[in-house]
Formats: C-alpha cells, structure tokens, sequence
C-alpha cells in the first residue's frame, strides 16, 4: 500500500470515526455534574475503614488491589521484553568514555542527587497519607539514579546500579506484590484482603498492608525503570564510545 | 454547562491516530501513540471531576466534603504505567529494527521485507 492510499483511506475512516465518537460524547454528563456513586462511597468509607488519608492510595492498594497485581505485572512484562530485544553480552564499561569532568555540573549534582533521591523516598513512604504513593515514588528514586549519569557518566551510573541489583529489586518487588495477596488469603481468607489491622489515621502507621504493598510497588517500579534506563543507556553509549576510540 | 474536556479527549485521540498513520519515524510514530494514550487520561480524569471538590485526600479536610473520584484516578494511574511501558517496549523494537535494518522508517521497512 502506498504512502498515498493509505492516507484517502485514513482521511475516509478518520471522519466517520471522529463522527462518531463526537457523538458518542453528547450524552455524557456535564462536565463538573459528577454524579456516580463507586467513587462517592469510596470517599465517603475509605478514611473509617482503612484510616489511609489518599483515598486514591487505599483504591490502588486495597480496594482495586487485584487491578494493581495485574498493572504490576504488564510492567514486569513489558521490561523483560525490552531487556530480552537490547540485553547483550556486556561490554567492558571502561570502554564508554563519557566521563563527565565539568566541575560545577558534578558539584550541582551533588546536591540535586541527594535531594531527589529523599523527595522519592517522601513521595513513597507517604504514598498513603498525602499526595502520592508507590508508583510515583518508584519513578522520582529512579530519577534520582539517572542525575547520577547526567553529572557523573555512565560508568558511576553502573557502579550504583549494577544488573544484579537491578533485576533483583523489580523481580522482588513484582514478587512481593503477589506474595502479600497470599499472606492475605491466609489470615483473612480473600486473596489481597488486608490483614495486620488499620492502625492510625493519617499516621504512618495506618492502613493495614497497604504500606506493604506501597513499598514493593515503588521497589518494583524503581528496578523497573532503572532496568529501561540501563539498557537503553547501554545501547546508546556503547555505539558512542566504538566511535570515539576510531 | 461544557463538554470541552470531553471533546479535547477525542480530538487527541484522532490526533495522535493521524501522526500514527501518517508517520515516516518509528519514534515520532511511538510519541504519537502516548498522545492518543493521553488522551484517556483526560476522559477518565474530566468524567471523575465534580464542582468544588478539592482532591480525594482527606488530610486536614473532614470526611464528607466534597472530593472528586477517587478511581478513575487509581485507573489514570495504571493507564501512565501502562503507556511508559508500551513505550519503552516499541522503542526498543525501533532500536532492533533499525540495527537490523538500517531505517526507522515505516514504508521503507515495509518495502524491505517485501
């Protein structure tokens, strides 16, 4: 099919079908006019019964917990397929150059690593009491590992997050994930049901498990993004380094 | 009264449809694609919004005001997640394709392969 045809095509089914979902989107509620009652009872029940103040924490953690374990799941997934198409034969990491000797940069980065690094650890220790949580938190911590290539090179990035860690902690924190919904099938008979008791409200202490499957979510999302960054970063700077050493 | 948001939600996602056909780069091909993702983000978080409701998080706010909803937020959520790693796996894909065949682009590679 040519470039051509395949676009008459697209502009034809491209109308009819923005005809339609324009039109499936009139009998919609108003916007602002929010009247459905799943979410109004989670808000109205979740703070008496789970005593987590992020009524979105409680809903990912708890109540929607066996949507979490498969979300959980599509991300492991995914990150071995991309480690199954990029993983090679590592080369030696002495051979990327790509040393980063600007002072100031390395300076910056002294302070802007650590901070980044707490604020993950905030996002995802708090993840149920205010603004959010272990997905979240995973992401910034992974952040914090990727300033270190930026202002230190790739060779400091591996030395902090070597493939052995890496893979350890997502496959862990996937693992704990689903192994948690076991511990809760046998204490309170329902795979996922929170067990160990709800503790204080807007504390630390709250929640049941839910702190529990929070920090194996943010383990898990934190290996996982460090795995992507590892073999991308791999097949970025290998290339390089072969150019440069011509 | 407004269906605005509603309506930036199909136009992204016929958007993002058109720079996926029309594409000649598996990348700008893959960023398109996380428009039209992003465009479930809008739908799912405009439909949860209400009138002066603060955010589901009842620090410092007593149980019983107003809040939006709680779970198509949970479920924009797992759609971000979802997203970065479909992302993650196409470019990956990019990255093999063209190490196999020398060209990011879509047609060209169609052509190769006959």
């Amino acid at each position: 099919m040519t470039r051509a045809t395949r676009l008459a095509i697209f502009a034809v089914a491209g109308a009819g079908f923005a005809a339609l979902l324009f039109w499936s989107l009139v009998d919609l509620p108003d916007f602002g006019h929010y009247h459905w009652p799943y979410g109004k009872l989670l808000n109205a029940v979740v703070v008496n019964e789970r005593h987590t103040t992020n009524v979105v924490g409680a809903t990912v953690f708890d109540y929607r917990g066996i949507d979490t374990l498969g979300e959980e799941f599509i991300l492991f997934t995914a990150v071995l397929g991309v480690a199954l198409l990029l993983r090679k034969e590592r080369e030696d990491a002495d051979a990327a150059g790509d040393d980063v000797r600007d002072d100031a940069l390395r300076m910056l980065g002294l302070f802007t690593v650590a901070a980044v690094f707490v604020l993950g650890l905030w996002v995802a220790a708090f993840g149920y009491v205010t603004p959010g949580g272990g997905f979240q938190g995973g992401v910034v911590l992974a952040g914090a590992f990727l300033l270190v290539y930026l202002v230190g090179g790739f060779r400091s990035y591996r030395a902090l997050a070597p493939d052995s860690v890496v893979d350890f902690a997502e496959s862990a924190g996937a693992g704990a994930f689903a192994v948690l919904g076991f511990v809760g099938l046998a204490y309170e008979s329902a795979y996922l049901r929170n067990f160990l008791g709800i503790g204080d409200t807007g504390t630390l202490y709250a929640g049941g498990s839910i702190p529990l499957l929070n920090w194996a979510t943010a383990i898990e999302v934190c290996g996982a993004m460090l795995l992507l960054f590892s073999e991308f970063l791999e097949a970025y700077v290998t290339p390089v380094s072969r150019w440069r050493s011509r | 009264m407004s269906y605005l948001p509603y309506a930036v939600a199909a136009w992204l996602f016929i958007v993002g449809l058109y720079g996926v056909v029309s594409s000649r780069n598996l990348i700008h091909l893959t960023l398109c694609l996380s428009v039209m993702q992003s465009s479930t983000y809008v739908l799912l978080l405009a439909i949860g919004y209400r009138n002066k409701a603060t955010a589901p998080i009842f620090r410092g706010i007593h149980v019983g005001h107003p809040a939006v909803d709680p779970v198509v937020q949970a479920l924009t959520l797992t759609d971000i997640v979802v997203s970065v790693t479909v992302v993650a796996l196409i470019l990956a894909l990019a990255l093999d394709v063209h190490k196999q065949s020398g060209t990011v682009d879509p047609d060209q590679i169609a052509d190769l392969s006959g």
